[in-house]
């Protein structure tokens, strides 16, 4: 073997290593940031955090309570204002529409959702904070929901396109009208697929902090309806991962863990159980 | 497709309407229509509340520094700086190391290794961004004042990029933050265009004699060279628009300064922390200026992103067959 060949090899093989180190290391990052939040949230973590309030400045103890009903305030809006308009958008576009309007719904779908997340907090600060002249947990909610939209839409079409023609036309060889063979046949056919994907929508949403700071902005106690600031988890991290007092970081490590906690829970679940053997579209 | 009745063509709009179809049509018509009328209030939102500051700023808005609610002068040079500044340092780093990465998810690992990698990257882009910001504030700031400036200010601290103190947050952090949060994307976009190399090319190149990394580098890599540019331009979109980590890890004090440990600002952290507090129209508008302006970028480099992936995925697939 030459000197000349022995190099190539050499470096070959260096190379290829590296790029080993590459995909190790950022994988890496993901089992650092469970350990630390765990390492660092679960010693603060307790039954306090879930069940009380946020105590007065400069008081110890208190938990998030408020925060997490907020954010399940806030989810729960969201998706009843987002994945409606996501899954029956999606439909129109895979079972009824032309190629022109579909071009275009897919058009403005793929533009939202490369919106950044601050923006559309602008959106809904002048849409619907401005005209009422109130922060509360509708514009937040509406901001989270619209930032749902896309991924719901796109995977629903998707998904329904994937379902078989022979479903399709044995349906309607059975003399079923259109709506019907979709309600009955195709959309059961693709749930699976689509429920992941607003599962994932979801717990993506589910993080956003920046959408909120203006619109539920945030609260230190219970926001009681839907027309007062709401708190919600990750944006009492922020608040409180930026205070000057040792307890709030405490707090914020624990809220950290819960967040994280139930983001990747959702995904570990709809990734591994119900979308095995599905491939999911990418966002 | 109108294949309910026995003659499609002769059912009148009436039997159609009975069986639910032009209904159902008339639905989905409508949310779809919603999605595509909430885009357009989006951006027709975002340029009406801000003609205050184009009508009186103009262009010179851009190129001014001072940013003063006292004195109502506003200028986006600061912003612009340090959102272009952080992302640049982002992609320096996330470059290298998200290729890297995904020519080993798409070249070399096991189908079943590599798509075991995948999942965690999946899982890591996940991570919400306050939670990277949590990190950053509490491990980073600490680890770049104690270990990282002392590294690179001693030896370098002619260079202006490395000249000042240090107080932890700056352009320097919050890039390497971001850095952490782009890889991700990069590493799923590129080992997709990878993997979308037809078979015969790699086959060529090693026929040919070369090496493994020969064939990966030389041939491999640059036939899906567009559609990892799209991944990079992907990445670069989502860093400019990224808002709570950067905050958090900034230093938010909007001067513009050579030196990499210096704190800055940025376009969405400015919006973030001032937004509530905006008394006066004019300071209000000029922080929804800031917003369209990161709305056109984001937009544009999206919309230039999505036409490189597709251009070489498709290249791929149009070779194989």
């Amino acid at each position: 073997m030459s000197a000349r060949l022995r190099w190539r090899k050499f470096i070959s093989n260096f190379m290829l290593t590296m790029t080993g180190v590459c995909a190790m290391a950022s994988v890496a990052v993901l089992f650092f940031i469970l350990g630390y939040l765990v390492f660092n949230g679960g010693a603060s973590i307790n039954w306090d955090f879930f069940t009380k309030l946020p105590k007065p400045v400069g008081e110890n103890g208190g938990g998030m309570a408020n925060a997490i009903v907020g954010s399940a305030k806030l989810l729960a809006a969201a998706s009843l204002f987002g994945v409606p308009i996501g899954f029956f958008g999606g439909i129109y576009l895979a079972e009824f529409s032309g190629a022109k309007m579909a071009w275009v719904v897919r058009y403005a779908a793929d533009l939202l959702n490369g919106v950044p997340s601050i923006v559309v907090g602008i959106f809904a600060y002048s849409i619907v904070v401005l005209p009422f002249k109130q922060l509360s947990t509708f514009p937040g909610a509406y901001a989270l929901g619209l930032m749902m939209i896309p991924i719901t839409l796109r995977s629903t079409e998707e998904f329904l396109n994937g379902v078989p023609r022979m479903l399709r036309e044995g349906a309607m060889a059975l003399g079923a009208s259109k709506w019907k063979t979709i309600a009955s046949v195709i959309v059961p056919a693709a749930y699976r697929g689509i429920l992941t994907a607003i599962l994932l929508a979801l717990a993506r949403v589910a993080g956003e902090a920046a959408p909120l700071l203006f619109t539920a902005f945030g609260n230190r106690y219970w926001s009681p309806g839907w027309n007062q600031p709401t708190a919600s988890l990750p944006e009492m991290i922020f608040r409180y991962a930026g205070a000057p007092y040792e307890d709030w970081h405490r707090q914020a490590w624990a809220a950290g863990l819960v967040l994280l906690g139930f983001i990747l829970i959702i995904n570990i679940l709809a990734r591994t159980i119900l979308a095995r053997g599905i491939a999911m579209p990418r966002s | 497709m109108q294949s309910a009745g026995p003659i499609a063509g002769s059912r009148s709009f009436l039997s159609r309407l009975r069986d639910g179809d032009e209904i159902a049509r008339l639905i989905t018509f409508i949310f779809a229509a919603s999605v595509v009328l909430i885009t357009v209030l989006l951006v027709y939102e975002l340029w009406t509340n801000s003609t205050l500051p184009r009508h009186k700023f103009g262009w010179h808005f851009f190129v001014t520094e001072s940013w003063d609610p006292v004195m109502d002068e506003y200028g986006a040079l600061p912003f612009v700086y340090g959102t272009l500044m952080t992302s640049a340092i982002a992609l320096l780093i996330a470059i290298p190391l998200g290729i890297g990465a995904s020519i080993f998810l798409a070249e070399l690992a096991p189908p079943r290794i590599s798509d075991t990698l995948q999942f965690f990257i999946d899982l890591l882009a996940a991570v919400p961004s306050v939670i990277y910001g949590l990190l950053g504030i509490f491990i980073i700031v600490p680890l770049m004042r104690t270990v990282i400036y002392p590294a690179l200010n001693k030896p370098f601290g002619f260079l202006p990029i490395f000249k000042g103190p240090s107080y932890g947050v700056g352009f320097l952090t919050a890039g390497m933050v971001l850095a952490i949060m782009v890889i991700p994307y990069i590493i799923s976009v590129s080992r997709e265009v990878l993997l979308s190399v037809p078979r015969d090319q790699r086959e060529a190149a090693l026929a040919l004699g070369s090496t493994r990394w020969e064939s990966t580098w030389k041939v491999v890599v640059p036939f899906a060279k567009t559609g990892i540019m799209g991944s990079v331009f992907l990445a670069l979109a989502r860093a400019l628009g990224e808002t709570m980590a950067v905050t958090m890890v900034i230093g938010n004090t909007p001067k513009i300064a050579a030196s990499l440990f210096a704190p800055g600002y940025s376009i969405a952290a400015v919006i973030a922390n001032e937004f509530t507090e905006a008394t006066g129209d004019l300071y209000l508008q000029s922080l929804i200026g800031l917003g369209l302006v990161l709305f056109l970028l984001t937009f544009i480099l999206n919309g230039m992103a999505r036409l490189l992936i597709v251009v070489t995925t498709q290249k791929g697939s149009g070779v194989a067959r």
